[in-house]
């Protein structure tokens, strides 16, 4: 029963584990959407943009993406320091083995 | 005439026993230490017996007795052979390469002596 | 007020400190002491070195000109670092396991270890960052300039030049000093890279303080300073949007493709897991580095002068407002941008230029490549020292030709743009694996001569190379190759314009090209290996063991790696193949493993074409190929485990035979044994039984006589004991009931002992060092001089040189000490080199000698006091190695 229960503890943990690395693989994507996104913005010397807003526009989404990806980077880590999986070097590898 | 021995032996206290022993009972013994000129030296000799080791450094005493063996000038000299192998496999080479008699070391003095007495009689 | 001397004291100072932290990592790293030289902080703040001297003071001018477009240039970079899993992982991995030692080598091992393709990167990103070194020494003369403009008690240096020079030569001497150390491209330099994290925190917290000046101190707060800049020149967003995306596409790719930035990336890696930090550290540390540069430019354009050079406000600014100490603080960061850029970019110049240009050109004029005589590690050495100085010098004359004028600060991207022509190539191999080598070679070559055409020759302005008249009208006339307007489309971007067409005319022909070249096997090999990376992690497969001779594979392995590594190495794979000595199987693995060893230190192809000159041809078996047709991993895992079956089958069948073999040797040299020991033991009975007869027998002996014939008896009396002792010896050392007598002894005066015990009469002339043998040893000094005794004796009984020698050589490493006894005779044919050792062996009949103990005795010895003794195949002559482990060991003094 208790084996049971720690396999699909298991399979659960790395089942999240790729979907944490899926989302880091969409994170560059949404970025680069974002740092696009100045260019809709009216320009001129008179009436564009102020470069203020343009300046928290772009270090903000910098930032989000810098905490992002700590956040995923650090989640798929300790994901990997706890679970069974010796592998360090798949983190979409298969389902490890039920521990003792 | 019919005194005159020939000892090809590479260990010099042997030799030296065995022409100790030879010439107080009268023979002319002479000595010879390495194998690969000992064909030569039993021709140039022409000794009467020669008393032959097997190991010897150059060349085996059974080469060298075959060469004597198919010379026709000493193809029936009488040759006394000696071995510190005392292996029945050696003996049987011995006889093969045409050895008169065999005698394994260590041997006693009276039996060389009797052995080089008949072989020369003969 | 700044003084000039001041500047040039704390510059002395900071310099000193770089050295001693790089010195200090170093001795660290040898005490294998690393484990926070190895952090992920550390790994992180290497790759600063992307923020040179054109980020620190440019960044500013590049605001102060076009407004935010500066950020572009940070923006692709994070994003790539972000986007970790999609690609800077696989080049890691890839990197780390095939031992990759440089951009070049990268794509040379991905495109079937092709050196004409690593020469061709390397000659590009030679072109690509010679102009870019210049503009790092410029920069360090222009801020020195700066500086001493603000002294009034110095006059300005009439020579700026000389500035520079000293900047260069200085940058030389520590990147051969730190740069060089060790032979492996592959080891981690870890004095470099931690002198260069040191100039990463002071860069930025430079550049932060400078900004934090500016925005409290000048500008009055956030508020003030936003209102500031939106009032300025600057206040409104202008952006051409070809530009905005163009430029963030074109920073990204030229940070995969920089060969600084693949150094610090990939070869310098020394866990992967590092990444997980840099992957967010990174992108934070380019935010932070960027964040300020907007205010101190607008601050600097409305405090300075007109006509000021705005890519110096970061140190006029605070020069201007009295802030010595900040200005210092400011130079420092400057000066560390441009030198840690410098030293990484020269190191991973110097490896490409020396493994794929150097090295094959030295192989080639020495003859046979793989059977070079002498040690070629020196000679790869001063390659890559020379090719250091030879980068710099580059990098200096640049400066010195173009007159360190405004054309450098424009170099920044062209630089970006040559360098990213590798890009198509390398993003084929690591995710197409139909790329091709001509595809990859042909898409370079156009991508590399539209980057000349468009971007590099009018870099220089109109009229230096590219007359105006072409510039304008295009070359003969033809309007359809104006270098900035090709195919007659006018009003591009120049730089978007010839970044486009170069990019998109090198990614066609290396599609075109590779979707109708094919591919050689050992590039299908190479692209399964690169693309399915995280599939099989393992090895690229090739070699088919078995012909070569691991003989010559040892000796030419000793010359790339060292003696000492390459004897290791064999050793190792000995043991692990369960075979005893220094010559394993020449199985696939073990021939693999040896290439990549090798390729660490010449580069993948040269590697590869040394062990193929050994092993032959045959490097791809039919097996391979049918692996390589099936497309999917799980066929190529399932038909690679199929073949390491049979691999091992056909082993271990060699190795049932060789034992079957060495039994049979055995039993005959049994019987021989037998015979030999009835005729050591009759000889003396003999002499024995003769004279004590005479003695007996023969009246009237003189009395000289009977002296005579006693001591005859009684010398091979002695002559049967110590017969007898020889064979109990090695009896009771068999059985380990010997007792050891251990106590402290010089291992130079056991030597003299021996030598002293056989060579009475000479015999053999000696050659020793006696410096490398003042070693103080613990052990049982009288069983170790028995060794000597005995391998000394056996050299000049068996030394059949016309003058026979011996060279006793003494080594220690790692706490084991090493000592040879090499002659210059013919050696031990490497049939007979198993059996030596055995009891009972002699080699030839009829040489004079013992009853074949002595070695056995050795071997016995030594097992006893925790060493070996064993034959060392490869040195010219017989040579023995006895080795003493650590607990024999005490140290000198």
């Amino acid at each position: 029963m208790a084996e049971t229960k720690g396999t699909v503890f298991l399979e659960r943990r790395s089942y999240r584990q790729r979907r944490l690395a899926d989302l880091a693989r969409a994170l560059p994507v949404v970025g680069l959407l974002l740092m696009l996104i100045p260019l809709l913005w009216t320009q001129g010397a008179e009436d564009g943009t102020r470069t203020s807003r343009a300046i928290y526009w772009i270090f903000g989404v910098w930032a989000v993406l810098v905490c992002a990806s700590g956040l995923l980077a650090r989640g798929a880590e300790r994901d990997e320091a706890a679970g069974p999986q010796p592998t360090r070097r798949e983190s979409g590898g298969p389902p490890g083995r039920p521990g003792p | 005439m019919g005194r005159n021995i020939l000892v090809i032996e590479d260990e010099p206290n042997i030799s030296e026993a065995i022409g100790f022993i030879l010439s107080r009972d009268g023979w002319r013994v002479a000595t010879h230490a390495n194998g690969v000129d000992a064909a030569d030296a039993v021709r140039s000799r022409r000794p009467d017996l020669v008393i032959l080791d097997v190991m010897l450094p150059g060349r085996s005493g059974y080469d060298i007795l075959k060469e004597l063996r198919a010379d026709a000038g000493t193809a029936d000299l009488p040759v006394l052979m000696l071995t510190a192998r005392g292996q029945a496999k050696d003996r049987e080479m011995a006889a093969t390469a045409g050895a008169s008699r065999f005698m394994t070391k260590p041997f006693s003095n009276a039996e060389v002596l009797e052995a080089v007495r008949d072989l020369v009689r003969e | 007020m700044a003084s000039l001397n001041l500047l040039i004291g704390v510059c002395l100072v900071y310099v000193a400190v770089l050295f001693a932290v790089a010195f200090a990592a170093e001795r660290l790293a040898v005490r294998g002491n690393s484990h926070w030289l190895g952090s992920p902080l550390i790994y992180t703040l290497s790759l600063s070195i992307y923020c040179t001297a054109w980020t620190f003071y440019g960044a500013v001018g590049y605001a102060a000109r076009s407004g935010l477009e500066y950020l572009t240039i940070y923006i692709g970079p994070s994003l790539v670092m972000v986007g970790w899993l999609w690609g800077v992982r696989k080049m890691v991995r890839i990197g780390r396991s095939q031992r990759i030692t440089s951009i070049a080598d990268l794509l040379s091992s991905r495109y079937g270890k092709s050196n004409l393709l690593a020469i061709f990167v390397t000659v590009l990103a030679v072109i690509g960052t010679t102009p870019y070194i210049a503009l790092q020494l410029q920069s360090v003369t222009l801020s020195f300039a700066a500086f001493a403009a603000t002294d009034p008690s110095v006059a300005m240096p009439d020579d700026s030049n000389l500035t520079a020079l000293w900047v260069a030569a200085g940058l030389a001497f520590f990147t051969v000093l730190f740069g060089t150390r060790n032979l492996d491209a592959n080891e981690r330099h870890h004095g470099v890279v931690t002198a260069i994290a040191l100039e990463a925190v002071v860069k930025l917290v430079a550049l932060l303080a400078v900004g934090i000046f500016v925005v409290w101190g000048v500008g009055g707060g956030v508020a003030e300073t936003m209102a500031r800049i939106d009032a300025s020149s600057l206040g409104h967003w202008e952006m051409a949007s070809g530009r905005w995306s163009g430029l963030i596409f074109l920073s990204a790719a030229a940070f995969l493709c920089l060969p600084r930035m693949f150094q610090v990336l990939v070869v310098e890696n020394d866990d992967e897991s590092h990444l997980r930090t840099a992957v967010w550290a990174f992108p934070g540390y380019l935010m932070l580095m960027s964040l300020f540069v907007m205010p101190i430019a607008v601050t600097g354009l409305a405090m300075l002068p007109e006509g000021s050079n705005p890519d110096l406000f970061v140190l006029t600014v605070p020069l201007a407002e009295g802030r010595t100490g900040l200005a210092m603080l400011s130079f420092l960061g400057g000066f560390s941008s441009a030198t840690s850029m410098v030293i990484v970019a020269s190191i991973a110049l110097s490896t490409m230029v020396s493994n794929h240009v150097v090295m094959p050109i030295w192989l080639r004029i020495n003859g046979t490549g793989a059977m070079v005589s002498g040690d070629v590690r020196h000679v790869v050495m001063l390659a890559r020292r020379l090719s250091i100085v030879g980068v710099l010098l580059l990098g200096y004359l640049y400066y010195r030709v173009s007159g360190g004028g405004t054309a450098l600060a424009a170099i920044g991207l062209i630089s970006f743009s040559g360098v990213a022509q590798i890009l198509p190539a390398l993003l084929g191999g690591l995710f197409w694996r139909g790329a091709t080598r001509l595809g990859a070679l042909c898409g370079l070559a156009v991508g590399f001569a539209l980057w000349l055409w468009c971007l590099f020759l009018p870099s220089f302005g109109a009229d230096v190379i590219v007359p105006a008249r072409v510039l304008a009208e295009g070359p003969f006339g033809l309007a359809g190759l104006r270098p900035q307007a090709l195919f007659g489309i006018e009003g591009i971007d120049p730089l978007v314009h010839g970044v486009l067409w170069s990019m998109l005319f090198n990614a066609c022909t290396f599609f075109a090209v590779s979707t109708f070249t094919f591919p050689s096997p050992m590039e299908r090999l190479q692209g399964a290996q690169f693309v399915n990376v995280f599939a099989h992690s393992n090895t690229p497969r090739g070699w088919q063991g078995g012909v070569a001779q691991s003989e010559d594979l040892m000796i030419m392995s000793q010359r790339i790696l060292g003696a000492g590594q390459a004897q290791a190495l064999f050793r190792n794979a000995a043991q692990q193949q369960g075979l005893p000595g220094y010559l394993p199987e020449p199985t696939a693995e073990f021939l693999q493993l040896l290439e990549r060893e090798m390729s660490g230190s010449v580069g993948a192809a040269t590697a590869h074409a040394m062990v193929s000159q050994i092993v032959g041809g045959a490097s791809v078996s039919v097996e391979d190929l049918m692996a390589v047709a099936d497309e999917t991993a799980q066929m190529m895992e399932y038909s690679s485990q199929l073949e390491a079956k049979s691999d091992e089958l056909i082993r271990t069948a060699r190795q049932l035979r060789a034992a079957n073999e060495k039994l049979t040797q055995l039993s005959v040299q049994k019987d021989a044994f037998l015979s030999q020991i009835s005729h050591e033991l009759r000889t003396p009975m003999t002499s024995i039984r003769a004279f004590s007869e005479i003695l007996r027998d023969t009246d009237g002996l003189t009395v000289e006589e009977r002296g005579r014939y006693s001591s005859i008896i009684h010398d091979e009396a002695i002559r049967l004991t110590r017969l007898l002792d020889d064979l109990l010896d090695l009896s009771v050392l068999e059985n380990g009931q010997v007792s050891l007598n251990i106590r402290q002894g010089r291992l130079d005066e056991v030597l003299d002992r021996a030598v002293a015990a056989v060579l009475q009469g000479g015999g053999i002339a000696l050659r020793r060092d006696r410096a490398a043998e003042a070693i103080l040893l613990e052990t049982d000094i009288d069983r170790l001089s028995q060794v000597f005794i005995n391998l000394i004796a056996n050299a000049r009984k068996y030394c059949d040189a016309a003058q026979p020698s011996l060279t006793i050589a003494v080594r220690q490493r790692d706490r084991v000490v090493t000592v040879d006894f090499i002659d210059n005779g013919s050696g031990i044919a490497s049939d007979a080199q198993e059996v030596i050792f055995e009891k009972f062996s002699r080699i030839g009949e009829g040489k004079a000698g013992g009853a074949g103990l002595g070695l056995a005795i050795c071997r016995e010895i030594m097992t006893r006091l925790y060493g070996t003794v064993a034959y060392l195949p490869g040195q010219g002559g017989a040579a023995f190695r006895v080795t003493l482990p650590a607990r024999a060991l005490m140290a000198a003094q």
